[in-house]
């Protein structure tokens, strides 16, 4: 049972008054880690709208110590911090518990440039949590294809619709045998907040990735960002689980869809709600994309159902 | 506490309103009916901002920028988007 909502705790780690869009999705993911992660921690932020939302110099607007990096590198820069905090810990300069080490980096940052260095850092099992925020789009540069752009979908350089399914980029950091891996949504805070205390308290590499819905990316109403992330985890389209030292286990309500106890929501209606898939539902092939689509979330499922199966 | 040298010394510290005062963002206002309210503190999990206060429930609107996410997940139906002036 996930945390209520009324025992998760008081402290604010994002400040009011940041530059992120009204009804960011990312923010909002980013208050429920804070509460879990404390203050005691030091955030690393690849380009991406999280870099924006941190307003100006010489205001920042996440109470952490906060490292903007390059592209390509939150993973190995992470491994570097880590390293170096236990290091200066041994020679007796750090004092008290080593304070957490996390990268808060967006799907372009995950799924396509830094996917290198992240599983390097996981193949070396660093002492990090590295949290992915998909909002399956670059939405920073004004929403242009990325490796999690699911298939079918709007962005400014896919015109007519993406026509390759997204990547399954948890299942990837599941193979690589690292200690955590967790999917989250931001329409699910007290199962997000269980995610990643369970994270911080187990050594090596984690891995957690919130669903973000981007009202500009998706094209829907501001104030729908948590009702779609709500829509997509009930359609299929995303699924909760977390797989501790490989072993999956799933999250209500995902877990009702996989055992089969309750059918997935159909595709249509979250399709429906969004923009982006607009020109897609009103062309003359709708029907087939449509079922392309389903598809791709019925094979998905399957998989994992059956990856689930394997306990060694 | 040893004063930092400039090399090491931070460009920017935690401050409220790092975007400035974000209410003038606003087209619309959340407005709390504290008669309906029944203070699940549901709109201050979900506010993205860290606008709401949790115990009384009542709004920042210095910094609030008026998303409606709050007046769309309230149960009750106590918060409604009122617009500016």
């Amino acid at each position: 049972m996930a945390t209520s909502i009324k025992k998760l705790p008081d402290i604010e780690q994002v400040l009011s008054g940041n530059g992120a869009c009204g009804g960011c999705p990312a923010t909002m993911g980013l208050r429920i880690v804070g509460k879990a992660l404390g203050s005691n921690a030091i955030m690393l932020l690849t380009p991406s709208c999280s870099v924006a939302s941190m307003g100006m110099t010489p205001r920042l607007g996440y109470n952490w110590p906060c490292i903007n990096i390059t592209f390509a590198s939150a993973g190995s820069s992470a491994s570097g911090i880590t390293h170096a905090l236990e290091v200066m810990q041994e020679k007796g300069r750090l004092q008290g518990e080593l304070p957490t080490v996390f990268a808060w980096v967006g799907d372009g940052g995950t799924y396509d440039i830094g996917f290198q260095a992240l599983s390097g850092a996981a193949e070396r099992n660093d002492n990090i949590i590295f949290f992915c925020y998909n909002n399956e789009a670059y939405s920073n540069t004004g929403v242009q294809r990325s490796g999690a752009t699911p298939r079918g979908s709007f962005t400014t350089t896919t015109p007519t619709g993406k026509r390759q399914p997204k990547k399954n980029m948890a299942l990837l950091m599941l193979e690589h045998n690292i200690p955590y891996v967790a999917t989250a949504a931001v329409a699910y805070p007290g199962d997000l907040y269980d995610k990643v205390v369970k994270a911080k308290n187990i050594p090596g590499m984690k891995y957690i990735e919130i669903q973000a819905p981007c009202y500009l990316g998706w094209q829907f109403d501001m104030p729908e960002t948590v009702q779609m992330s709500r829509m997509a985890v009930r359609s299929g389209a995303w699924l909760l689980w977390e797989a501790e030292n490989g072993k999956i286990s799933f999250n209500n309500p995902s877990s009702l869809i996989i055992s089969g106890k309750k059918d997935a929501a159909p595709v249509d209606e979250y399709l429906m709600k969004q923009g982006r898939f607009n020109r897609l539902l009103k062309g003359p092939d709708a029907e087939s994309r449509i079922a392309e689509i389903q598809g791709d979330i019925d094979r998905e499922i399957a998989f994992i159902r059956e990856r689930a199966k394997i306990t060694i | 506490m040893k004063l930092l040298t400039k090399a090491y010394r931070p460009i920017s510290w935690p401050m409220k309103g790092s975007g400035g005062d974000t209410g003038s963002w606003r087209t619309h206002r959340p407005v709390v009916d504290t008669q309906i309210c029944n203070k699940c503190q549901i709109c201050w999990v979900y506010c993205p901002e860290a606008v709401i206060d949790r115990q009384e429930i009542t709004i920042d609107y210095r910094y609030c920028k008026g998303c409606g996410v709050c007046a769309v997940e309230c149960p009750t139906g106590a918060i409604s988007m009122e617009m500016e002036e």
